[in-house]
């Protein structure tokens, strides 16, 4: 398609060419999505970071959101890519740090096109913060492991091809030592999965029970115990996931209470007229930042503010939905459906203020808590001294559980 | 809504200049020297705005041909930041922002003097109440006829020092901007919150002054001063939040209470790390306040430039007022007692945040001018 350089050479206008020499051959509007994205791989404009052939062009990753912006310019987003979050934010950033190449070859492209849906296995009834504390037991077990625990919040599970999981392969080591990464496929006998309903009614998430699941060693990602360090690729990614993408001015749930105010003058009072701009005015601090973070991600400074978009990000939500309740007053009572459903992903913006004030509830949990958000940022960011550890030189099996 | 994306980063210029004006405080001005200071009724520093000048500080925004540095309010935002980092007592906010931005916008008329104060012979001061808000309707404090000006103004910073006073008079023929020499008024001392900014109350009784801007072009001018000050003010005060969370933090590795260090605790890592992340929002808040109030200054500027400026300096006063008084009260209680004493600077920073945070329009002010600018209007009653 084109000869120009590759890699690490490529610059903001390179890259806009490519994508606009891509558009001219895959016309967007006559070609079908799941096409579309696989050629858009196969160009290596699906992660521009990644190695050629693997969806990328070994460029600097601040240019994906270079190559996001011109597709959206052209008039390409792909749509329905919301049950896709966990594959793409958090599966295939681990696979390509971690994963052989057969892995990569086998996972990336049906990952990136949306064939192949993934799951995060992670969570446990008695390791949710502490991660690193969880009793899933993997087993080896000739050229492979038998998997036995139990899963919970496991989002999409439902939906899913395959699952990044962490499993316990030696109890007798410290906690974060005895841990072992796998791909794990939710076909294979003895996946179980639950739907656990949740309190906004409807079930994105799910119980997975795993009664002796047979797993291959060539799924394994990583090393034998050293599944403590691939799972924080996958938890770093996954903060930056959230709440990473520049947006305009409103863009976020702020349009929606901004929307309501404008167009229903009716249900001003001064004091929602206060929250509201104040709100507004969080809302605008928290997209300067994330915009601030891009412009230094984009000449290769990246700063610690990334931590703290998820967080900010969790809070804004929830306060901007419980006020959009309020404005609303008595329309508030009501709730759009309480049907039990299992949905193809978060869907904030098609529902009512209800929903949103429920789901948004979830934003300061999942993808770790807010309090655990700030650990991190006073302990990496600050500097601040970490908790007196209880745990660190116990073997796994000893701890209180 | 549409906006232009403005760069929210530091020029290498810009790192150059805050590292020059960095050095000179820590070595001319550090908190031990302030302390004593504001206990002298000799608060301005006028020895170090001297030095200040010498870098460049005087007259950044002032073009070249004027012996300006020709920058823009993006490098006078840095300066602020130092400055407010160090909470030093010298005219820049009065002066080298306030006064300056309103002799710029009145064109050639006032060359001379920003002459003067580009190269830091004289200082000035904006002779407006430092609460102004942006926007608010034209003063009346002082009255103009014949070129003769008649009225008390109250709370006006820097104007104890100054050499010049930029008077926003009204008269039979509207609204003015009259430039008068400061020994043509009586200048009193207020005794002010804030230690580090000395405030004056400028009395004029039959000044003589000469108009620079009349009419809605004064209206204009004092707009766009207030406007730039409002951003600038915001960058003094990410400086003094800076402040309090780096001393904080590195005050709570130190300090230790019940066999460990008190910076353990998650009581208090938890709202250090809300700090953190008030200071990082605000940082790209006041870049942005800069950039817009830059922008709107350029030569071709439009309507759409001046609304963005406005909009991003509410924004800022809106935000990181708040920011600045919570980091330094949160200053104050987590270094406990000694927090509580005249000794420790931490109290200066408190006053100098509370004090910035009625300056220029409070935050609910700003709020509500903004709700104006992006079209969420306050209800009607
Ligand atoms: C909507 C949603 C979707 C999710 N999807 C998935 C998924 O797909 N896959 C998956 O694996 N997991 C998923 N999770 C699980 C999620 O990651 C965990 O719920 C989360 O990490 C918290 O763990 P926990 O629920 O066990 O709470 P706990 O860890 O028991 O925490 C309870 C409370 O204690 C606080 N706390 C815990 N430790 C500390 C500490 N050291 N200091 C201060 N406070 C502390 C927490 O902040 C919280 O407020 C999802 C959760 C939600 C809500």
């Amino acid at each position: 398609m084109t000869t120009a350089p590759a890699g690490a050479s490529l610059d903001a206008p390179a890259l806009r060419q490519r994508v606009a020499d891509f558009v001219a051959e895959h016309d967007p509007a006559t070609t079908d999505q799941r096409e579309f994205l696989a050629a858009r791989f196969d160009a290596g404009l699906a992660w521009v970071h990644f190695p050629e052939g693997e969806g990328g062009l070994g460029a600097p990753r601040a240019l994906q959101s270079v190559v996001d912006e011109e597709f959206e310019r052209l008039g390409y987003t792909p749509v329905g890519r919301e049950g896709l979050v966990i594959g793409l934010g958090m599966a295939a950033p681990t696979i390509l740090a971690f994963g052989t190449s057969e892995q990569r070859a086998r996972y990336l492209k049906p990952l990136y096109t949306g064939e192949e849906v993934w799951c995060q296995l992670f969570s446990e009834p008695g390791a949710g913060s502490d991660l690193a504390a969880l009793g899933t037991r993997a087993v080896r077990d000739g050229d492979g492991w038998t998997v036995t625990g139990q899963k919970v919040w496991t989002s999409l599970a439902h939906r899913a091809d395959f699952a990044i999981l962490v499993a316990r392969t030696d109890p007798d080591v410290p906690k974060h030592k005895g841990i072992t990464y796998f791909i794990c496929d939710m076909s294979t006998d003895g996946v179980d999965v639950r739907a656990l309903r949740q309190i906004t009614g409807e079930a994105e998430f799910n119980e997975v029970y795993l009664n002796d699941v047979r797993i291959p060693d060539t799924q394994r990602l990583g090393d034998e115990g050293e599944g403590w360090r691939v799972a924080q690729t996958t938890l770093m990614n996954e903060r930056v996931s959230i709440g990473g993408y520049p947006e305009p001015r409103e863009g976020g749930l702020i349009a929606v209470v901004s929307h309501i105010w404008r167009t229903r003058p009716e249900l001003r009072t001064p004091g929602l007229h206060d929250a509201l701009m104040r709100l507004w005015v969080d809302a605008e601090a928290a997209r300067l930042t994330k915009e601030r973070l891009r412009q230094q991600l984009a000449i290769g400074q990246p700063g610690p503010e990334g931590s703290a978009a998820k967080f900010s990000f969790s809070r804004l939500n929830q306060e901007i939905s419980g006020l959009e309740l309020e404005m609303l007053g008595g329309e508030g009572l009501t709730y759009d459906d309480w049907t039990f459903r299992r949905p193809e992903g978060v869907e904030m913006a098609k529902r009512s203020a209800g929903f949103r004030y429920l789901r948004s509830k979830g934003n300061s949990i999942e993808g770790g808590t807010s309090e655990i958000l700030r650990n991190i940022i006073a302990e990496r960011v600050l500097g601040l001294p970490a908790e007196p550890r209880v745990d660190k030189d116990v073997a796994w099996k000893d701890l209180p559980k | 809504m549409s906006e232009k994306q403005l760069d929210l980063l530091y020029s290498e210029v810009e790192e150059e200049l805050r590292a020059s004006v960095r050095a000179l405080l820590e070595d001319k001005s550090p908190a031990s020297s302030v302390l004593a200071r504001v206990e002298t009724d000799q608060v301005t520093d006028t020895a170090l705005w001297k030095e200040l000048a010498d870098v460049g500080a005087a007259g950044l925004p002032v073009p070249e041909e004027l012996g300006g540095a020709g920058a823009s309010l993006r490098e006078s935002a840095v300066v602020a930041e130092e400055l407010g980092r160090a909470v030093a007592p010298v005219p820049f906010l009065g002066s080298a922002v306030l006064a300056t931005a309103a002799l710029q916008a009145c064109g050639t008329e006032a060359a001379a003097e920003l002459e003067a104060l580009a190269a830091g012979e004289s200082t000035a001061a904006l002779t407006v109440p430092l609460a102004a808000m942006p926007g608010a309707a034209f003063p009346e404090d002082v009255r103009a006829r014949d070129g003769r000006l008649e009225g008390t103004v109250r709370n006006v910073a820097d104007a104890l020092t100054a050499d010049t006073l930029v008077v926003a008079a009204s008269g039979p023929d509207g609204p003015g901007l009259y430039v008068v020499a400061a020994d043509e008024a009586r200048i009193t001392p207020v005794v002010t919150l804030d230690l580090t900014r000395p405030l004056a109350e400028v009395s004029l009784e039959g000044a003589a002054g000469r108009r620079v801007a009349a009419g809605a072009d004064a209206e204009k001018a004092l707009r766009r001063a207030l406007v730039a000050g409002a951003a600038v003010l915001s960058a003094e005060q990410l400086g003094v939040a800076q402040w309090a969370l780096d001393a904080t933090v590195d005050y709570v590795k130190t300090r230790t209470q019940f066999g460990r260090p008190i910076g353990s605790f998650q009581a208090i890592k938890h709202r250090l790390a809300d700090l953190w992340v008030a200071v990082s929002q605000s940082r790209a808040v006041v870049r942005s306040a800069a950039s817009a109030v830059a922008a709107a200054q350029e030569p071709g500027a439009g309507d759409a430039e001046r609304t963005e400026a406005e909009v991003n300096a509410s924004l800022a006063q809106a935000f990181v007022s708040g920011v600045a008084v919570t980091a330094a009260e949160e200053a104050v209680q987590l270094h406990g007692g000694i927090g509580f004493t005249w000794e420790h600077p931490v109290h200066l920073y408190l006053k100098r945040a509370k004090s910035d945070a009625l300056a220029l329009g409070t935050a609910d002010r700003h709020r509500l001018a903004l709700s104006g600018l992006v079209d969420l209007p306050a209800p009607t009653a």
